[in-house]
Order: structure tokens, then C-alpha cells, then sequence
């Protein structure tokens, strides 16, 4: 007979044991807490320093990025340049990125260049200056890509809808205006380095193949230093999210294509339908095999992907649709959307549509785990979310004892129409 | 070092495997030798619509993802103007299921109208959402005609354009899959939590009597030597003007590879790199400029591309970017800036490496490109790379008749 008509046995990945690597963890001199992941073959690792530094603490639009930004601008004792070429010499690379509540330094390096690099990341967080005309070239140049950015279409729809989902006076939904760079004052910078990196909250994630010194390392540059550990007890900034729920905006009068967003408010990772929707997400718009890829583009051809997802932030969540489709088929897709959204309220899952979706995201998960930084992210998360430590079994447990009729109570719970922000920019 | 054995099938299917005990996945890698560049020039952005084909079903299995999620598996697929790969991850005990589906469309497709149909305005959206729907979006169209003048490289792999897509019929889709999609134009890379025994076997079972097919012999037009500098002014839409200058460099084999990947790298890629200390630090002329060359298999070029900053004459800025090309040429560079590139190559191999996905798809490219053991020499190949090299070659590169430059203009 011929093998290939039939699919060969498999093994459901559902019924996996997953296991997560613990993490070790240490604490400083000072009392910040570091956490490792001694794993993988290669002879790299990252150090990620996240500092309670978000655009959560500022008090104009722009500080908090702008001073992650320029950590990397001068010392006392070193350039911009200085600085790089510091780095750059050993093939090592210092990133600095701004969040929400947390602004992270992470340093990516070969294992063996450690000990030459601790001491100038020690000297960023202890005197970094902030020269006038490094910040002047970093408004004119952030200003020249925001001009960029503002034509184009997914740019502009992923600022407006975070901006009617939490308010724009909400960290969450606001948004850069050439105006705040503009406005950008070094004084102001220096108060905000001053208050939340050098005397900042500071939580320290190393990973990769790790030296035998780190502990001691680790404490020499960071261990003095008046960092404090994180109190995880962020300010609650109340949400406003605005009354009018469907836009349709015109951004290019020559544009071919819309950019949709449709998105409704949800609560964060510690609510008890959180990891329940995420398998609902998963059948819905998250991943290649879902409901609106199915529809949207492999059955109907609007758009080039489709995706939904539950945005990452530490305070409370969105449920989001994103999509880029023909400008004549926009609504469409959107009708498509809310068709979808029906079906999954009224209609249960069948059994082998609900196995794929559980066996895809344990194989997905088990891939995942490929790795120290890929470990060492899904603990992270954990503890900068104030999760317990067994978040990722119950993760795991709950795609695997997830049901039809679950899905379903979830769909009905959640994806109504009325709830969704609906916006189109064009 | 990456260790791998390698055996060939009877109908000239090359397989490589990778060992890898200490992940639980499996990765399936399998490359087609057929680009962009193997293209009709009347019917381009064939070979990644194709790519998109090669998922509406096969002759046995109605639809490539579904069985693949079904065992806990993902993949995705990307075409360039030289290859296209297809890859695949799922848990280890499952990896049969990946042999079945891969050999079965290499077997042959269902070739389904409906399929055609839907990827044909897929496709034309990718079109839109990258290269019309965007500020700058057609740049590399203009560029690409502008530098190449006979080799295909001269369009991008979404192709020259929409049309060409919609005018695709299946006729045409099944000539492209007989001619390249066969065991003799493959390369199967198999990686992770196997082993060497159990690879032979499976890819016997599922591959071994897959009919060889012809092997296709690339005979493609040589771009002829540039003898005189090209010039493109465009305007269009955009906020800000920006320049363009790319030069021919070496085919990928070519030992002078090293010394112009190292050449791009002392000129951008960091915030100490010379391009952007000078011309978007010091001088404040761009607000940001990269060098970067393409890495294609055949003759390529190497590009410098920058954004002006607002009120900057482009004749200024242009001129600027050629003293910094003049200096290298001339006053060479130090030991210091030489050890510098060679270890960021060195670390960036090393993180590369972390991901068995990554090193699957490193063993399948350097096996397309004549041996997958060029993957472990390259770095010795790097550290060979000496200061005078870097000078001499930067001087053959930038020349003025080796040159296309663009003016890419705001209107506003």
C-alpha cells in the first residue's frame, strides 16, 4: 500500500512533561537580587539589568526614553564614542531599551570579555553625564524618525488604538509628539538618571555559559552601588479609556492598503481567565492555523497575515487584532473578524481542531525552551510580572486541560463586538 | 565547530544531519537551488510565489500545516534571489511526520487552482504592505535596475511587478516545480535530538524513490565590468532625502569576501564605526547611514545608505561619505580597528550559533554553497584578513566607474 496516504503515528505533544530549568539566585552586597541560567553550548551569555525606569516615572512624555537613550552618551571619563568602541572592541554589544514600568541595560558578549566590560557598565550607572550636544543630536534624529514613521500606516494605527484603549494621559496608551522632543531638557534628564538608575530599583538576569567569578564579579562593579531591590509594587495609574469606539482615519490619500486594529481592555496575567484566553487566542488569531489566517488570508487572500494577541504589559492587558489588507477590503476583513469572533461564542470547538491547537502550543512551548536566554526570558517574565513560581506548570496545565466548552465560555465572555475598539487607517 | 555527517541518495538527494542531544526538537531543513534569479524576466516574483504554493497541498496531503501543528510543529519558508528554504521544527519523536510532508511535495503538488488563486492576492498584499504602502518602499527597485544591467539580479524576489504575479498561470506553476523542485536541486538538512542511523533509514523511506528529476544548470548572464559611475535622481512622498551609493564586490566563494565583509563592518554597524561617528556624530550631516553588502551568491554589491538630516544639500553629504571613503583608501586603518571587526564576526558566529534552527539552516546554505565545512573555516578565514588587504580591496571597490549613486528626493 502506499505509506504516503496515510499520516504517519505521532505522539500528541499534549501529553508532554515540560520541564522549565529553575534559575539559581543571589543577592548583592546592596540587596539587588540577580538571577542565572548556566546553560548552552556556546561560550556567550547576556546580563540583563532591568531598572524600575519606565516612562511610568516621568513626569513629561519622552524623558524616560530619552534618558535610557543617552546612558550611552558620555561619562566623566569617556565619549559617546569611548563608550561604543568599548564595547564594540571585543564584540560585545550594550542595548538599552525603554518600557512601560521597566527600562532594561542588557549586555551581550562572548563569556570570555566579561571582566573588561563590567567596569564601564559600572561606570555608566555611576556617572554618566548627559552632554548638550549629544542631546541635541539625539532630538533632531529622533524627531527625523518619527516624521518617517508617522507615514506609515501600522505605525500610526498601533499608536491611536494604545491611546483609546488606556487614555493618552496613561502610560500605556501615550504617545511622542515632535513637541516633547522638542521640550527635552538635559536638567530633567539628569534628575531622572540621578532618581531611578543610580539610585534606582535594579533586578540583575544573567544567562548563558557562565564564568565561575560571577557572583564575586558582579558584586565588585554593582554591590556597592545605592541600587536598591525592586519594591514590585508599581503605582496603580487608573485607565481612561475613551468613549467613542470606531475610527476610520486617513493617514495617506494615496494609500493601497488599511492598517486594522480592533482591541478591547483585559486584565493582566493574574486573573484567572488569562491563561485560559491565551489558548482561546491561540484558536482565534495566534498563530499560522488559526481562525482568522485561515479565513482572512488562506481562504480569502485580504491580507498578507493576520495576527491577535494579548499585549504584555504588567498592569492590565488588550486583547488585539492586527492586520494590514487591501484598501477595498478593510471592512470586510473586519466583518470577517466579528464573523469568527461569533462562530467561537456560539459554536463549540470540534475535538481535533482543540488537539491541534493544544499540541501545537506545547510543541511550541518545548521549542522555546531551546536555550539559556529563551529559559531565562519565561522566568523573567514570571518575576517581573509577581507570578508564582509555578506560573509556567499552570501555564501548561491549562493547555492541556482546556475544553470545548471552555473555549467557548471564554469566546463569550470576551469576544463581543461592542467590547472592541474598531480603527482603520488608511 | 559544528559536526555533521553527510550522505546522498540515490537520486542525488544531498543529506546532511546534525546531532544535537540536548534539545528535545527536531529541525527540518530543505533548500532548493532555484532564486529570484532563475526567474523569466517576463514573469518575476515566480520563485516566492511558487514558495507560497508549496503549502496549498501535496499530491497526498490536502494541506502542508496542518498535520505539521498537529504534531506539535511549526515552520515557515523564505525565498531570496539565489535560493529558497523551507524549515521546520517540531518535538523529536514526531520528526516522521516532517519527512512525510516534505517528501511528499517534493514528490509533487496537488496543484490546486484554489490555492493559486488565494496566494496570487496574498502575494499581491505582501507587494502592497512592503514595497508600495511605505515611505522608501520602492527604492530597491529603482537600484537594483540602476546597478544591474544584465545579471537577474536586477529584480527583487516580491518581483519587478503586480502583474507579472496576476498574469501567473498553473501551467506555469507546474514547469517551475518539474524543472527546479527535485531531489538532484535539494539539499536535506536534518538537526537536534536524532540520530545518523535512524536519518539514513527515514530518508531512504520517504525520499529514496522520489524520481530524480534533472539536475537545472544555471546558465545566467554575467553583469559585464561597470566602466563609468551610473546616476538615478528620484522624487517622491517622503519627509526626508536620502542617498544611495553601491559598488560590485566578489561572488560569495570568492576569498575576497572576508576582507569586504570586514570592510562593511569598519564602516558602519556600531556606534564606533566610522561612518556614523563622522557623518551622523561629528558632522551631523545624516541622522543615520549604514553600510551593508547583500551576501549573494553571485556577484553582489556593496550599499551605503543614509538619511539626510533636514536642510543637508545631498551633494554635501555626498561628498562627505567619499572623503570617509578616501580615508580608508589612504590612510588605511589600525590594528586595533582590524582586531575590532574580527572579533565582532567571532562573537556574532557564536550567537548565531545557540539556536539548532540557525545552525541547520548555516549546514544547508554552505552545502548549497559547495560544502558545509566552509561553515567552520570561515572564522580562520576572517582572522586572515590583513590591514593591507582591506586597503587594496576598498580601493578596487570604490571606485568611481564601479559606482551607482541615487538621489532619492523629498518632494515635500
Amino acid at each position: 500500500m502506499n505509506i504516503r496516504k496515510q499520516a504517519p503515528p505521532i505522539v500528541d505533544a499534549v501529553n508532554f512533561k515540560l520541564h522549565l530549568k529553575p534559575y539559581e539566585h543571589f543577592t548583592l552586597n546592596n540587596g539587588v537580587p540577580v538571577y542565572t541560567v548556566d546553560a548552552g553550548a556556546q561560550e556567550v551569555m547576556q546580563i540583563e539589568m532591568v531598572f524600575y525606569a519606565g516612562n511610568w516615572y516621568e513626569q513629561r512624555q519622552g524623558i524616560a526614553a530619552a534618558a535610557n537613550f543617552m546612558l550611552k552618551a558620555g561619562t566623566t571619563t569617556k565619549t559617546a564614542f569611548q563608550i561604543n568602541e568599548s564595547f564594540e572592541y571585543y564584540g560585545a554589544h550594550l542595548s538599552r531599551t525603554c518600557y512601560n514600568e521597566t527600562a532594561v541595560i542588557a549586555l551581550h558578549t562572548l563569556t570570555k570579555h566579561l571582566d573588561v566590560l563590567l567596569p564601564v557598565i559600572h561606570e555608566i550607572l555611576t556617572s554618566a553625564e548627559f552632554p548638550e550636544s549629544e542631546l541635541d543630536i539625539y532630538k533632531q534624529n529622533s524627531k527625523q524618525r518619527l516624521i518617517v514613521n508617522l507615514k506609515k500606516p501600522e505605525f500610526v494605527a498601533s499608536r491611536l488604538i494604545d491611546s483609546y484603549v488606556y487614555g493618552e494621559q496613561h502610560p500605556y496608551g501615550k504617545y511622542t509628539h515632535e513637541a516633547d522632543i522638542d521640550a527635552l531638557q538635559i536638567e530633567e534628564l539628569k534628575t531622572f538618571y540621578s532618581k531611578y538608575y543610580q539610585h534606582g530599583q535594579c533586578a540583575i538576569f544573567v544567562s548563558g555559559k557562565l564564568p565561575a567569578n560571577l557572583q564575586t564579579a558582579l558584586n565588585q562593579f554593582f554591590g556597592d552601588l545605592p541600587l536598591s531591590k525592586p519594591s514590585m509594587l508599581n503605582s496603580i495609574i487608573p485607565i481612561m479609556p475613551v468613549e467613542q469606539k470606531k475610527y476610520r482615519i486617513v493617514n495617506d490619500e494615496n494609500a493601497v492598503q488599511g492598517a486594522i486594529r480592533l482591541a478591547q481592555n483585559f486584565p493582566n496575567r493574574h486573573h484567572p481567565d488569562f491563561k485560559k484566553v491565551i489558548v482561546l487566542n491561540n484558536l482565534f488569531g495566534g498563530f499560522f492555523g488559526s481562525r482568522l489566517m485561515s479565513n482572512i488570508r488562506e481562504e480569502k487572500g485580504y491580507t498578507y497575515g493576520i495576527h491577535s494577541y494579548l499585549q504584555s504589559h504588567l498592569q492590565e492587558s488588550s486583547w488585539m487584532v492586527s492586520t494590514e489588507a487591501g484598501i477595498d477590503v478593510c471592512e470586510a476583513t473586519i466583518a470577517e473578524v466579528y464573523k469568527e469572533m461569533e462562530l467561537l461564542r456560539t459554536e463549540p470547538v470540534d475535538d481535533e481542531e482543540l488537539l491541534l491547537v493544544q499540541n501545537y502550543m506545547m510543541g511550541s512551548i518545548l521549542g522555546d525552551l531551546d536555550g539559556p536566554f529563551h529559559i531565562m526570558a519565561k522566568w523573567k517574565n514570571m518575576i517581573l510580572n509577581n507570578l508564582p513560581e509555578d506560573y509556567f506548570y499552570q501555564s501548561v496545565q491549562a493547555i492541556k486541560e482546556t475544553n470545548a466548552t471552555e473555549m467557548m465560555e471564554m469566546a463569550n465572555k470576551y469576544l463581543q463586538p461592542d467590547a472592541f475598539y474598531e480603527l482603520v487607517v488608511y | 565547530m559544528i559536526q555533521f555527517d553527510r550522505f546522498v541518495l540515490e537520486n542525488g538527494l544531498k543529506v546532511l544531519v546534525h546531532e544535537d542531544k540536548s534539545t528535545p526538537m527536531a529541525v527540518v531543513n530543505v533548500i532548493y537551488d532555484v532564486g529570484a534569479k532563475d526567474e523569466d524576466p517576463a514573469k518575476t516574483g515566480f520563485a516566492h510565489l511558487f514558495e507560497h504554493l508549496m503549502f496549498g497541498g501535496s499530491v497526498h496531503i490536502p494541506v502542508y500545516d496542518e498535520p505539521l501543528q498537529l504534531a506539535g510543529g511549526e515552520n515557515n519558508a523564505f525565498t531570496t534571489n539565489d535560493l529558497t528554504n523551507y524549515y521546520c521544527q517540531l518535538p523529536a519523536e514526531n520528526i516522521e511526520s516532517a519527512f512525510w510532508l516534505e517528501s511528499d511535495r517534493m514528490l509533487s503538488l496537488a496543484f490546486s487552482k484554489k490555492s493559486l488563486e488565494v496566494q496570487r492576492k496574498v502575494v499581491s498584499e505582501e507587494f502592497k504592505e512592503h514595497y508600495i504602502n511605505k515611505p522608501y518602499g520602492d527604492v530597491w527597485h529603482k537600484l537594483r535596475e540602476l546597478v544591474y544591467t544584465s545579471h537577474p539580479y536586477r529584480w527583487m524576489t516580491i518581483g519587478k511587478d503586480l502583474k507579472h504575479i496576476e498574469d501567473v498561470t498553473l501551467d506555469d506553476v507546474k514547469a517551475f516545480f518539474y524543472k527546479h523542485y527535485n531531489p538532484a536541486n535539494a539539499i536535506l538538512v536534518v538537526a537536534g535530538n536524532v540520530e545518523l542511523q535512524q536519518i539514513k533509514d527515514l530518508s531512504e523511506k520517504w525520499f529514496g524513490n522520489i524520481p530524480s528529476g534533472e539536475k537545472y544548470n544555471r546558465n545566467l548572464p554575467m553583469e559585464p565590468t561597470q566602466t563609468a559611475p551610473r546616476f538615478l535622481e528620484v522624487k517622491a512622498d517622503v519627509p526626508l532625502d536620502a542617498l544611495y551609493k553601491c559598488w560590485h564586490i566578489c561572488p560569495r566563494t570568492d576569498d575576497r569576501y572576508y576582507t569586504t565583509d570586514l570592510i562593511s563592518d569598519i564602516l558602519s554597524g556600531g556606534g564606533s564605526s566610522r561612518l556614523f561617528q563622522s557623518l551622523v556624530k561629528e558632522q551631523q550631516l545624516f541622522s543615520n547611514i549604514e553600510c551593508f553588502h547583500m551576501g549573494s551568491t553571485d556577484a553582489g554589491i556593496i550599499v551605503i545608505e543614509g538619511k539626510l538630516v533636514k536642510g543637508v544639500d545631498i551633494k554635501q553629504a555626498e561628498a562627505a561619505v567619499n572623503v570617509e571613503l578616501k580615508k580608508l583608501q589612504e590612510e588605511g586603518i589600525s590594528v586595533a580597528e582590524l582586531e575590532k571587526v574580527k572579533n565582532k564576526t567571532e562573537s556574532a558566529m557564536a550567537f548565531e550559533d545557540m539556536s539548532v534552527m540557525n545552525r541547520a539552516s548555516s549546514i544547508a546554505m554552505y552545502e548549497l554553497l559547495g560544502d558545509a565545512d566552509l561553515m567552520n573555516t570561515e572564522l580562520d578565514k576572517y582572522r586572515a584578513v590583513t590591514a593591507e588587504s582591506i586597503v587594496e580591496l576598498s580601493r578596487i571597490i570604490f571606485d568611481e566607474n564601479n559606482c551607482s549613486t541615487m538621489y532619492y528626493l523629498s518632494t515635500n
